[in-house]
């Protein structure tokens, strides 16, 4: 099946359109933020502090990348474990989230969470990260920099391939995809 | 007595975690070419697809292969005829870590304090160092950059030995199931049995040190790879999780002998991304 080019930020509407097992490809700025950046931008929540990043519509890329040699826009770029981030992914989905790209299991919280906020869980490619850094064509730090590696990053990507894993909908590509290939 | 300078380990350390991290050796890159052939899910094709075609991005381009560069694993096997001069082995091995690892532009994943502060070291340091004294006058150092999302999804196990085969094979397929799709399969799947709580780990460990697709020198446990394997790859998981017949490219036992009232088991789990090699001086 051909992949799906989506523009970044999301609407409603293209959330619904995509359903677990969809490939697509993703054009415009997303973000950056894994475990240390979440733990910050919660605890703001909590404290009920402005953020450094507006949520609204975005999608948040669970990366932190390799430093990035002369004239390259950014270094080796993979998808992280994400699971490490379902703790944090209900209140991001709350204030605006659209979707977080990264890798392997989400937890129930986070499936209920994307079904009531419209939401939706992709995966790209982990282990890929050469490849994946060929199409993210600007990176700079918006937040954080502290955090080295785990800074938030404003991306600008061009075609970044990934597939729908947890869709607004309930289903899990995980749990399908295992079924039709056991023995 | 042979002497080595602490310098030249150094040298070839930092040499060894650059070398590591852009080129995947040619058993594993030669294991995802195979799977390609074998692999009956359309999606998973475009996955293994795209990890042949990022093997490819690395080497030409020099960059990582994977952004999680890792934590710098290493078994040295020192020659007892060889004298180390200027420094001490550790020493040396860290100087080597920070100079590749800066020189190399790949990723510092360390932090000092694993659980209050954990403040970045900011040089990837400290490795992991297992050294064990060897007849002879030379040294083997093995390296592995070993990411933090597979090494997530390992575990040990003390069985009964009344537990016998059918108790192995169930916990290592068991626990391989309940990772799916986290560890970025296809993965390699390195399994200890015997030994202590720690010797088992450690096997389970230099088990992802073998050429993949090498099988135990013993038969029995050989076959018993070969069983475990084709257990894991019936689950359907396939190449990251997305459904298909390749979920692991290769399964290694290391064995040690064992105490008369226990059989240890452990499973330290590789992603696609095996990367490891060696060096003899």
């Amino acid at each position: 099946m051909e992949p799906k080019r989506i523009e970044a930020p999301l609407t409603d509407e293209v959330v619904m359109s995509l359903k677990a097992g969809d490939n697509v490809l993703i054009n415009g700025v997303i973000y950056t933020a894994r475990d240390a950046a979440h733990k910050k931008l919660v605890e703001l929540m909590d404290k009920g502090e402005e953020l450094p990043l507006d949520l609204q519509g975005q999608f948040i890329y669970y990366v932190g990348p390799t430093p990035e040699k002369p004239g390259q826009a950014i270094g080796s770029a993979g998808p992280t474990t994400s699971g490490r981030m379902d703790a944090y992914t209900p209140k991001m989905l709350e204030r605006g989230m659209k979707a977080c790209i990264g890798k392997g299991l989400r937890n129930q919280a986070v499936r209920d969470a994307l079904i009531k906020y419209k939401g939706v869980y992709l995966a790209a490619v982990g282990g890929a990260g050469a490849l994946l850094s060929k199409r993210i064509t600007k990176s700079e730090v918006v937040a954080y920099p502290e955090l080295g590696a785990e800074a938030i990053r404003r991306l600008e990507v061009k075609d970044f391939p990934a597939t729908v894993i947890n869709d607004a909908y309930g289903n899990d590509l995980y749990a399908e995809g295992a079924k039709q290939y056991a023995r | 007595m042979r002497e080595i300078a602490a310098s030249t380990i150094s040298e070839q350390v930092a040499e060894m975690c650059q070398e590591a991290n852009i080129y995947l050796g040619e058993d594993v890159f030669d294991a995802l070419k195979k799977s390609l052939e074998t692999e009956e899910s359309p999606t998973g094709k475009e996955v293994l697809k795209q990890l042949i075609e990022n093997v490819e991005i690395a080497r030409d381009e020099q960059i990582p292969i994977c952004q999680d560069t890792g934590f710098a694993v290493f078994f040295v096997e020192w020659g007892q005829e060889v004298h180390l001069t200027g420094g001490t082995l550790e020493e040396a091995i860290h100087a080597g870590v920070r100079k590749g690892y800066e020189e190399g532009y790949l990723r510092k994943s360390i932090v000092d304090d694993p659980l209050y502060k954990r403040k970045n070291t900011g040089d990837n340091t400290p490795a992991v160092i297992y050294t064990d004294i060897v007849p002879g006058d030379k040294v083997k150092i093995a390296f592995a950059p070993k990411g933090g999302g597979s090494e997530n999804m390992s575990t040990v196990k003390m069985l009964k030995p009344s537990d016998g085969e059918e108790g192995v094979v169930d916990f290592v397929v068991s626990h391989v199931k309940a990772a799916g799709p986290n560890p970025c399969p296809p993965i390699v799947v390195g399994v200890g049995i015997g030994g202590t709580f720690d010797k088992v780990a450690v096997n389970a460990k230099k088990a992802l040190f073998r050429k993949v697709g090498e099988p135990h020198p013993d038969e029995a446990f050989a076959a018993l790879e070969k069983k475990i394997l084709d257990k894991i790859n019936d689950l359907g998981v396939g190449p990251q999780g997305f459904g298909g017949r390749t979920f692991a490219l290769a399964v290694h036992i290391e064995t040690f002998p064992s105490h008369i009232a226990s059989m240890a088991a452990a499973v330290n789990i590789n992603c696609h991304a095996c990367r490891h090699l060696e060096r003899t001086i």
